[in-house]
């Protein structure tokens, strides 16, 4: 009998290359998704006086300085010269670039997938700690930092200690209005942001088979929030649907040779994790943060926590720093915080499915506030405007822009200004995330649509009666 | 640009600071609109930005860095969680181009600290119970004094065991680059390389019959 394994130790076992006296793998690379910040990884290779070595294998694509809420202008110079240095490097290279003008741009954890270049199976790296989106379609997709950038450019390798298993398990059924991104948060609530470092998660269970591969991308894309090494979802038909067809997948006899591999990955029934979590699908609600940190994470019928509720008097420091940087008080419901404006976007929640919802509850309603929305990518954007979601945002008094990380970290330029309070389905509610002094709420798309039309945080739920 | 070299670590007498945070993200080592900013130039003065300065620009007087008794520390003891978030390694430049040598922890994100060691940084992590101590101790001394080889931090009358992964350790201690070691199997790799196209040729992306970019 053979040993039973996971999905990860199967795509793992596919790419160790050797493994070294210390310890460490020596893996093979599938795919590098490169993008602006990967500069200081050319630099690298520059001073080696060397060159990509399997630039077939790389893609280039301009998503972190493109402007996205006044057409293509940037504010800045500085900015133009990052995207540009992209664009030299990829041509010097021989790198395929999608760069800011290119019909397939956008956020390179929407493209991936959206052209077909991320496929179940491969080992997928990228200098961005949201990697792990490309994981939902049964991969191993790992972010990595500018020295092991310039390591896979020179060598398509990289070394690695093998991460433990943890299964996250979400049985039972999602209620109406609740998705992906509820889950996901409802997880890093639970286990924390480093619940599950130093580990690979699956994510499992009913509640995640159901999701569309959309909502996949979403959850695994939060892996990282969690401390998680990469996050991943067993391919199943919604995954092989999703991916054929696709411009770089492959065709024909040779696509129905990898789906007979692929369907070979999913964990053996007896297969061991390390660490197991389970949630139940039903006792999620829709969620919103209230914190500096993705785990600050609660129900919207909820309040904001006390800090003289908490005995460390460290944590109770933290937790009023927080609530002071944040602007709120102890004990005030979630549903009473006001916001200034809302932003729908990021390599989280800017997919076709994700710009429906928001416009499911937009549509025929005003908002209260100004908002951005800016598409995953250009593709994602054209199919919006054939499905005249782009009208809905626009009648709700909102901004359509164009594709790119755009506010939820902000270095284009487009920022949430200092002391601003801001409804966003990004990733990350760190202090000055969004811009000095910004105040983000993570939530779903539906949630942030909700938010913009009541004026302050609200559930979604009695704004979807009566609607699909 | 000079290839960048990895000084070997073993043991480091010097200036400490405590920071009593827990879950620091890399927004916070380094806020994203500095990450244009070339290595050359050096990110010292972008270590812990916001949190330094105040919207004026003006040095925040209760933050542990600014501390004048402080100036020039190389070791920094931080609480539960240090390096979350972002994948920057340019947190890890502001760091050491600081001047920090050694960071102290319960836990690191895990690309935090796979970029401290490619940078020759060490990530030190200590037990729960070792941290407070070392907290105190260290604002009480403003020195520690940190042992690799040993895997020990000693402030005042406290010496803490600390843990590393031992193939990090190994590189530390040697002032190894990753590359050094991975030329070693240049033909395992081809080999392997060639191996894995038969077995797996849809990997490899093709786009209207041919290969992708191919030349």
């Amino acid at each position: 009998m053979t040993q039973p394994l996971t999905l990860f130790d199967k795509i793992w076992a596919q790419h160790e290359i050797l493994k070294a006296e210390n310890g460490l793998s020596l893996m093979w690379i599938d795919r590098h998704y490169i993008h602006e910040g990967s500069f200081q990884g050319f630099d690298k290779v520059e001073a080696r006086n060397a060159r990509v070595a399997r630039p077939d294998l790389t893609f280039g694509i301009a998503d972190h300085y493109v402007p996205t809420a006044r057409g293509r202008v940037f504010s800045d110079p500085s900015l133009q010269s990052m995207v540009q240095q992209l664009s030299d490097n990829s041509k010097k290279h021989g790198i395929l670039l999608m760069g800011m003008d290119d019909p397939r741009q956008g956020i390179v954890h929407v493209v991936g997938p959206e052209q077909g270049l991320t496929l179940p199976g491969l080992l997928i790296v990228c200098g961005d700690s949201h990697t792990a989106t490309h994981g939902a379609l049964g991969a191993i997709a790992i972010g990595i930092g500018a020295s092991e950038v310039s390591h896979v450019m020179l060598t398509q390798t990289f070394w690695q200690k093998k991460p433990k298993r943890m299964r996250v398990t979400v049985e039972g059924q999602c209620g109406a209005g609740i998705g992906a991104k509820d889950i996901a948060l409802s997880i890093i609530a639970k286990i924390g942001t480093n619940g599950a470092q130093g580990h690979a998660v699956e994510y499992a269970g009913r509640a995640v088979r159901a999701l569309t591969q959309e909502g996949r991308l979403t959850l695994c894309n939060l892996a990282i929030e969690a401390g998680a090494r990469t996050g991943m979802v067993a391919p199943d038909e919604t995954t092989f649907a999703y991916v054929k067809g696709r411009p770089f997948a492959p065709k024909g006899a040779e696509f129905d040779r990898a789906v007979a591999v692929w369907q070979q990955l999913p964990s053996d029934s007896d297969a061991a994790f390390d660490t197991e979590v389970s949630l139940d699908a039903a006792a999620i609600a829709p969620v919103v943060t209230w914190g500096t940190s993705p785990e600050d994470t609660l129900p919207i019928d909820a309040a904001v926590p006390d800090p003289t509720t908490v005995d460390d008097p460290d944590k109770a420091k933290q937790m009023q720093g927080a609530l002071d940087y944040m602007g709120l008080s102890p004990r005030q419901k979630l549903t009473d915080i006001r916001v200034d404006r809302v932003f729908i976007g990021s390599c989280t929640n800017a997919r076709i499915e994700d710009l429906r919802a928001a416009a499911a509850v937009l549509s025929g309603r005003k908002a209260k506030v100004p908002g951005l929305v800016s598409a995953g990518s250009t593709v994602v954007k054209q199919q919006a405007e054939q499905e005249g979601l782009d009208r809905i945002f626009i009648a709700a008094g909102l901004t359509w822009g164009e594709s790119g990380c755009s506010m939820c970290l902000g270095i284009n330029g487009d920022i949430v200004p200092p002391g601003e309070r801001c409804a966003s389905t990004t990733n990350r509610n760190f202090r000055g995330r969004q811009g000095p002094g910004a105040r983000t709420h993570l939530m779903s798309p539906a949630m942030v649509a909700a938010a913009a039309v009541n004026g302050h945080l609200a559930d979604v739920r009695p704004l979807l009666q009566g609607r699909a | 640009m000079e290839p960048f070299k990895m000084q070997p670590f073993t043991r480091l007498d010097g200036v400490a600071v405590a920071l009593r945070r827990d879950n620091v993200d890399t927004d916070q080592v380094i806020p994203a609109r500095f990450l244009k900013v070339a290595r050359a130039d050096g990110l010292g003065d972008t270590l812990f930005h916001d949190l330094r300065y105040d919207s004026a620009g003006r040095l925040r007087g209760d933050f542990p860095l600014n501390d004048p008794a402080r100036k020039g520390a190389s070791v920094l003891i931080g609480r539960h969680n240090f390096g979350v978030g972002s994948s920057r390694e340019a947190a890890v430049y502001a760091l050491v181009d600081y001047g920090i040598r050694c960071v102290v922890a319960t836990s690191f994100g895990d690309i935090f600290a796979g970029n401290a060691v490619n940078n020759g940084l060490v990530a030190a992590i200590v037990s729960a119970e070792d941290i407070e101590k070392l907290l105190s101790a260290v604002e009480q001394t403003g020195r520690a004094e940190v042992d690799l080889n040993e895997q020990t931090i000693k402030s005042g009358n406290y010496v803490v065991p600390f843990s590393i992964d031992p193939a990090r350790k190994t590189r530390l201690l040697n002032g190894w680059d990753d590359l050094d070691l991975t030329q070693q199997y240049r033909s395992q790799i081809e080999a392997f390389a060639a191996k894995d196209r038969v077995a797996r040729p849809w990997a490899v992306p093709v786009v209207s019959g041919r290969i992708a970019n191919g030349e």
